[in-house]
């Protein structure tokens, strides 16, 4: 039974996969609406100084790398990587600034807001992204990013707002479906875990289906 | 396993730190912090995101199989619901593409200076977070209880050993990079 249902769940999003890309393809061919910007493709460094600070890695190297992290921190914390929890804890944590007794809500008393593994690796990961931007003068203060300008303007104002809302969404699936991108869609399948696979598909399949809405209907 | 490690509390949050720094900068050199990058994605222009994250799971996935075989490592699969997975992954993703980043990739894109993931994406997941927190007690007992999964893993779903699956998949995602690259995206 349960075979069956995660059978067709899996076919249904696959199937509405295979339509969407197709239709992307065509209209690719007829001429893209989308504004195409154009981003430095990854450069190939002479000395291991170089590549630090180059602008842009293969994408395979950086996965690779992500891939050699996951084995350190299952090595060394029995840890999976995973980065929406720690928004969650930093929710519980704010709210109790401001009420009392908010320790007492179920949720929490279930996912304890404080300071652990989880916080500590986007609090690394914070400081390593800036390290990074910082090192390979990548750094700038961006008020909207150049395809969401080309497409609806440079009013920064609706971008954030649009951000806010899309932020606010986001974390809810997150919470409902227990897991994002890496805790599900990097954790989760690679030690292939069948929620996890089907939660991945969903983030895509719903994430492409809503950026062609955006992007070829309504802007 | 280093159960010593493990124990050390202290070291342990460093640990997280450190390990956190090196998913940052990974993610920042690859682009993937990029709102530009990611819409390419979801709009089936441009493959980094998904070259990033299979390459990973492909590298992940060999390695942990190896180590839990020597049993360096235990696995910790999810647990959850199939109806909070599905609601809940397909809501994850309107959030992805209208917010243009996922909750590791926004304090990236904070972090090298994108003004919308600071001002825009950071607040909205505390309030979304904030907001799931209040509805939890009604959706404990409903949705997140809806068929209820279990750690149940692909090997055990099927019936075969964990290295056939290990290899259909690498093989699997092998193909799909060839495509990728055979097609320039």
């Amino acid at each position: 039974m349960k075979t069956k249902l995660a059978f067709g769940i899996c076919v249904c999003l696959i199937a509405l996969g295979c339509v969407l890309v197709g239709e992307s393809w065509s209209q690719a061919r007829d001429g893209s609406s989308v504004p195409q910007i154009s981003v430095p493709q990854a450069e190939t460094p002479h000395s291991l100084g170089l590549a630090l600070t180059a602008r842009r890695w293969s994408p395979y190297v950086v996965g690779f790398g992500i891939g050699l992290l996951v084995w350190l921190s299952f090595l060394l914390s029995n840890k999976t990587i995973g980065a929406s929890g720690a928004y969650a804890k930093s929710a519980g944590m704010l709210e109790a600034l401001v009420r009392s007794d908010s320790r007492q809500k179920a949720y929490y008393q279930k996912f304890v807001p404080k300071i652990d593994w989880e916080w500590m690796l986007v609090a690394g990961l914070i400081v390593g992204a800036f390290v990074s931007a910082v090192t390979s003068g990548d750094f700038r203060v961006e008020w909207v990013p150049p395809t969401w300008d080309a497409a609806a303007g440079h009013t920064p104002f609706l971008r954030w707002l649009t951000a806010l809302i899309g932020g606010i969404i986001l974390a809810i699936g997150a919470r409902l479906a227990g897991g994002c991108t890496s805790g599900h869609g990097i954790s989760g399948t690679l030690q292939l875990v069948v929620i996890s696979w089907v939660a991945t598909l969903c983030f895509f399949v719903s994430g492409v289906a809503t950026a062609f809405i955006i992007y070829r209907i309504i802007l | 396993m280093l159960t010593g490690l493990h124990a050390k509390k202290r070291l342990q949050l460093f640990i997280g730190f450190a390990i956190g720094f090196g998913f940052g900068f990974l993610l920042q050199k690859g682009w993937v912090t990029r709102y530009d990058i990611i819409i390419a994605q979801l709009l089936l222009t441009d493959f980094t995101v998904l070259k990033v994250m299979l390459t990973a799971l492909l590298t992940g996935m060999v390695g942990i199989h190896i180590f839990e075989h020597y049993k360096l490592v235990e696995l910790h699969p999810k647990e959850g619901s199939m109806g909070g997975t599905v609601v809940g992954g397909l809501i994850f993703g309107v959030g992805f593409a209208v917010l243009g980043y996922c909750p590791g990739t926004v304090s990236g894109a904070a972090a090298q200076g994108s003004m919308d993931a600071l001002a825009g994406g950071l607040p909205g997941i505390l309030i979304g977070s904030w907001i799931f927190s209040e509805v939890y007690p009604k959706l404990e007992g409903t949705l997140l209880k809806k068929d209820k999964w279990g750690k149940v893993r692909i090997p055990e779903l099927i019936g075969v050993g964990n290295w056939i699956v290990v290899v259909i998949v690498s093989i699997l995602i092998m193909v799909f990079f060839g495509v990728l690259e055979r097609f320039n995206l």
